[in-house]
Formats: structure tokens, C-alpha cells, sequence
């Protein structure tokens, strides 16, 4: 983020230490920010259920008590959100449901931020792969973000690696254009051009020059991945696409609960409740990315 | 402008070819053999080897492609394995539902997303303006498949205002048709709503800080003048924009919507497809809905290109 060191060729020159990121203006101006916080505030709750989620589940997400269904939420750590119809601990699901939740919207994220930057990159540096590759990522956000991934993963069939791969599909093509935007900027720079000069190969200029001026619009779409991820992991498995039934999804658990939303609203509302508070959590954090590292980057994605 | 069309069709190609393929490519990315898939584990050797024939799966990579091809510049699109007929009939008789629903569903879109973009625009940092950001951004982040459950609980089981599921045309009952689908197109909107409020609100922000707008003030032009005149021919440009991705994002919802309300659309039809197991309907379903969604796409920025002479240079050069 902070501008690289001029050259570093064979020449040993003295590198400039680098400021550790919690000193800098960038940090402070996050802390200070509002919404941001709020955000962080409501991911890191999320995230401690998913990290501890062992010791706070009450028992085991999957064991059944026929005896015990439909006990409504009640002041009891146990019971505290109910059961559902097949006697099972809704807090237990709830809490490895964002396990699984987060590990998928991670592992997009993860696809994201090696195969985006790889594609967007050599796009943006190498002009003759640009059109190629920037027609095949116009044709793949042609289809309707969750039209393909539902296609993708009713192909690969229900299980948490297909909703990662499908959704990866979807949002890759996304993120290379971003980071191909930046690094076409990038590369016309002068230092740049200086590395040329000193000798740099393609990897090195690209790896230690560009990409690391490019990542602010990268992080902040990050952001924002994560969030929908979340919330189109939550489609494919409500629509039986995503993680097979044998493990707590949120979208499975509202799937459901839909049959006994009559008597048993708790069943859909608390997992709702939950991807709502992920998602929300996400996106206040990527407003915040956003108007601190990127101040120019506007509203528009699809 | 006639250049523009053609240039616009003939980028649609290449994309159409590669959605196509991706559609084809449904069935072969299915995981070991689809006939096992489809037929299940009981079925006997002589039915996996019909729903092979049936399917063409018998034949090499090759030919299955070309004949995938062959069929479908004859527009057929293959035939669903669950209803027993071509896969485009059933779609076709299905349309009017989806976009009906759809088109309401975008005049709601339309109606609030400005409305509550201008107003917060309007009365920039007072409470007026932080309800409609905070309400936008909850907006796009709930889940609308969840968010139409909610909506049945409150106004079906607790209040009983409206039906919990089904769908009336509208050739029957005007009523009805209201009915019916006024919470599947509200759920569908809600999130798309959040996302326009929050596009208009920006825009317009910038726009009433620009030279004309004074001007226009300072010549004494009545305030709602200003704004509904001259503020808002600016701020439609990048409304118009979203629009086409309003549409696809609102068509492709309904995929889940339709199956939470029970509403017998297109994406209901793809959701019992895809529970069965029904690869021709889901591989000619998404196709037909990708590729409508492209003309629709085209049909947009058409129109723009024809009320923003500008945009036909840009592309041009």
C-alpha cells in the first residue's frame, strides 16, 4: 500500500523499514471510522461463534431428541434458541453453521485473491492475453451471477468444496477485471519503467512492483466477495445446492424450517438472523475499506 | 446509431457462444455417469442404458457437442426427463408469470430506490438521510429467499392480509394477480431497492453540487424545478445503466423466490428440475433464461445509446 522502494535490482540499496500497518494513517482513519467498526464489530461476533463454536454448542449439531422438538427459544443456555422438528439444538447448528459458512466464504475468497490477481494480472501486464482472457470474463458475468452458480453446482452435485467452486466461477471473472483495471494504470508509471530499466523480469515487476500499488480496490472487493459469498452459499444450499444435508448449513436449516413455519418460526428466523448479521457485518466493513483505501471507487457492482 | 446496433449484435456472439457452452457443459461436468445420476442407484442396466440412449450420453464427446448444436439452431432445446416434453414449451408457457412478476417487482425497484435515493440526497446527514442509508444497507444483506418467509409469516399466518403461496393470472383477476404476487415481487425488490436508493442517493449528491444547479437556482427557478428538472436528468444516466442488471438480477431471483411462494414461473420450474435431477431442464433452462436476459441487456443499451448520444461515440472510438 505504502509506495514500494525505488529500485531494487542487484544494487544492494538501503530499504526504507516499513511501517507496521497498525502506525499507519490508513489504520487510524479505519479505527475512527463508523460503520466500519460496526461492521467489524458484527463479523468478529460471527467469528468467534464459528472459532468456538465446540465449546458453545450446548451438544452435538446433528443429534436428534425426538422427545425434545419444537422447544421454543427460552432464557436457558441450552434452549436458548429452541430446538427444531427433529429435536436437534438449534444453537448448536447455528454456531457450526457459521463454521461452514465462513470456511466456504473464505475459501471463495481465498480462490479470489490467487486466481483473480493471477488472471487480472497478466491481463493488465501482458497486452496480448488481455482480449482473450477479457472476453472470457465478459462472457461468464454475462450469465447472471447466481444462474451460474446454481448451474455449476446442480452439475457437481451437493457438497461444501461445489458451492466454493461454483461461486468462485462466478466471482473470479470479477475480481481479474478489478485488479487488470489497476494494474493497467500501474504499469504505466514511472517506477515501473525504472525497474524495467535496471533489468526486473515480467515476475519480479509484476510480483514486487505493480501488484502491491494494486491492492486497495483488491482488498475492498475482497470485502465485499466475502459478503455475497456468504449470502449465495446461503441460496445454493437452501435450493439443496451447496453443503449436503448431513451438515448444518444456514441455508438448509432455513429450507427446513419452512415446513413448520407456522407453528415453529424460530426454525427459519434465527438462521436468517444470522447469515443477515454476517452479511451485514461484511459489507459496513467493505464501505469502510472502501472510503479509507479507495475513495474513488463508487457503488456498481451487479 | 444503425452502426451501434450491429456492433453491439455482433459482440453478443462470442458471449452467446460461451453461455451456450457452459450450458452444454452442465451435463459432462456432472461427477462419474449422469445416467446413474439421473436413473438412481436401483435402476437396472437396461434403464441406465436408455436414459443414455435418451440423452445421447452413449455417443463420443464430439458428436454429443455437434448434435447439442444442430438441435439448437433448430430451437430445440432438448426435452425435460420429468414432464415428458420439450424442454422450450414448457419454459415458453411459463414466461408470463416470471415476467410479469419481474416487471412488477422493477417498477417497485424503480419507484422506491429513487424515491428514497433522492429524498436522503435531499436531506443529506439529518435522520432522514441515515434511515434510508441504514435501511439500504440491511437491504443488501438480507437474504431474499428468507426475507419471503418472513413476509408470509407476518402477512399470511399472523395477519392474513395475503395468500401464503400460489399465483392467479392476471387475465383472471386483476385482484388476485395482486394479491398473489405482490410479496414474491416485494421480496425481490427489497434488496435491489437498497442497492438503487444507495446509487441515486450518491449521484445526486454530486449533481446538486455542480455549476448548472446553482445557476439554475440562482436565476430563481423554483426548488422542486431544480431538482425534478435539472437535478434528475443527470441523475437517470446511471439509473438507466443499472436497469439492465436490475432486470437480470431480479429475473435470476426468482429462481429461489418462486419456489419460497409456490408461484408456478420459470424459476420454480428450474428449482423441481434441479431437486429430480432433471439435466435437459436445467441445462435448456438456464440457457433460455441467460440468453433472453442478453437480448433484454441489448435491448437496454440500445435505448441509452438512443438517449445518450455520448455512449455511441465512447464504444465507437
Amino acid at each position: 500500500m505504502s509506495a514500494t522502494s525505488v529500485a531494487d535490482g542487484d544494487v544492494a540499496l538501503e530499504r526504507p523499514r516499513r511501517t507496521p500497518f497498525w502506525r499507519t494513517s490508513n489504520f487510524r482513519r479505519l479505527i475512527r471510522h463508523k460503520s466500519f467498526m460496526i461492521g467489524l464489530v458484527l463479523f468478529s461476533f460471527v467469528m468467534i461463534l464459528a472459532i468456538f463454536a465446540p465449546w458453545i454448542a450446548p451438544s452435538d449439531p446433528n443429534r436428534t431428541a425426538i422427545r425434545l422438538r419444537f422447544r421454543a427459544p427460552d432464557w436457558d443456555w441450552v434452549l436458548l434458541l429452541g430446538t427444531d422438528n427433529l429435536g436437534r439444538n438449534i444453537l448448536s447448528r447455528v454456531v457450526f453453521g457459521a463454521q461452514l459458512s465462513l470456511a466456504i466464504g473464505f475459501g471463495v475468497v481465498v480462490m479470489n485473491a490467487v486466481f483473480g490477481v493471477l488472471l487480472g494480472a497478466v491481463a493488465g501486464y501482458f497486452r496480448k492475453l488481455d482480449g482473450p482472457l477479457m472476453r472470457l470474463a465478459d462472457a461468464l458475468m454475462a450469465f447472471p451471477a447466481i444462474l451460474l452458480a446454481i448451474g455449476i453446482a446442480a452439475a457437481l452435485g451437493p457438497s461444501a468444496w461445489t458451492a466454493v467452486i461454483a461461486l468462485s466461477v462466478v466471482y473470479v471473472p470479477r475480481t481479474a477485471r478489478i485488479v487488470r483495471a489497476s494494474v493497467l494504470v500501474v504499469r504505466e508509471m514511472e517506477f515501473v519503467q525504472a525497474a524495467r530499466a535496471a533489468g526486473a523480469g515480467h515476475w519480479r515487476i509484476i510480483s514486487k512492483h505493480v501488484m502491491p500499488n494494486c491492492m486497495a480496490p483488491l482488498i475492498v472487493q475482497l470485502s465485499f466477495i466475502f459478503a455475497y459469498a456468504v449470502l449465495s452459499e446461503a441460496v445454493l444450499s437452501f435450493l439443496g445446492l451447496g453443503a449436503p444435508p448431513s451438515l448444518p448449513s444456514w441455508g438448509i436449516m432455513i429450507n427446513e424450517g419452512r415446513t413448520y413455519i407456522r407453528e415453529a418460526t424460530w426454525l427459519t428466523v434465527v438462521p436468517g438472523c444470522t447469515i443477515a448479521i454476517t452479511v451485514l457485518g461484511l459489507n459496513l466493513m467493505g464501505d469502510g475499506l472502501r472510503d479509507v483505501l479507495d475513495p474513488r471507487l463508487k457503488i456498481e457492482q451487479g | 446509431m444503425g452502426r451501434y446496433i450491429i456492433r453491439r449484435l455482433i459482440q453478443a456472439v462470442p458471449i452467446l457462444l460461451i453461455v451456450s457452452l457452459i450450458s452444454f457443459g452442465i451435463m459432462q461436468l456432472v461427477p462419474g455417469d449422469p445416467a446413474i445420476v439421473i436413473g438412481g442407484p436401483n435402476a437396472s442396466p437396461a434403464e441406465l442404458d436408455a436414459i443414455r440412449q435418451n440423452l445421447g450420453l452413449d455417443k463420443p464427446f464430439h458428436i454429443q457437442l455437434g448434435i447439442f448444436y444442430w438441435n439448437l439452431f433448430h430451437g430445440d432445446l432438448g426435452r425435460s426427463l420429468l414432464l415428458g416434453k420439450p424442454v422450450l414449451e414448457a419454459v415458453i408457457e411459463r414466461t408470463p408469470v416470471t415476467v410479469s412478476i419481474s416487471i412488477y417487482s422493477l417498477i417497485l425497484t424503480i419507484f422506491f430506490g429513487l424515491l428514497a435515493g433522492v429524498v436522503a440526497a435531499l436531506r443529506h446527514n439529518t435522520w432522514v438521510d441515515q434511515f434510508v442509508t441504514t435501511f439500504a444497507l440491511i437491504g443488501v444483506s438480507l437474504p431474499n429467499f428468507w426475507l419471503g418467509l418472513v413476509m408470509i409469516v407476518l402477512f399470511s399466518v399472523h395477519l392474513g392480509w395475503l395468500p401464503t403461496s400460489g399465483y392467479i393470472p392476471i387475465s383472471e383477476s386483476v385482484v388476485g394477480w395482486f394479491r398473489t404476487t405482490t410479496m414474491p415481487a416485494t421480496a425481490l425488490a427489497l434488496l435491489q431497492i437498497g442497492l438503487l436508493a444507495r446509487i441515486t442517493r450518491s449521484t445526486m449528491l454530486e449533481t446538486l453540487r455542480q455549476d448548472y444547479i446553482r445557476t439554475a437556482r440562482a436565476k430563481g427557478l423554483p426548488e422542486w424545478r431544480v431538482i425534478a428538472k435539472h437535478a434528475m436528468a443527470n441523475v437517470m444516466i446511471p439509473v438507466v445503466t443499472v436497469i439492465g442488471i436490475i432486470l437480470s438480477v431480479l429475473i435470476s431471483g426468482s429462481v429461489v423466490i418462486e419456489s419460497v411462494f409456490s408461484v408456478p414461473g420459470i424459476g420454480s420450474l428450474l428449482g423441481n428440475a434441479i431437486l429430480r435431477r432433471d439435466y435437459p431442464m436445467i441445462q435448456g433452462g438456464l440457457l433460455f433464461v441467460a440468453a433472453s436476459l442478453m437480448l433484454l441487456n441489448i435491448a437496454v443499451d440500445l435505448l441509452y445509446a438512443y438517449f445518450d448520444p455520448r455512449v455511441r461515440y465512447d464504444v465507437g472510438n
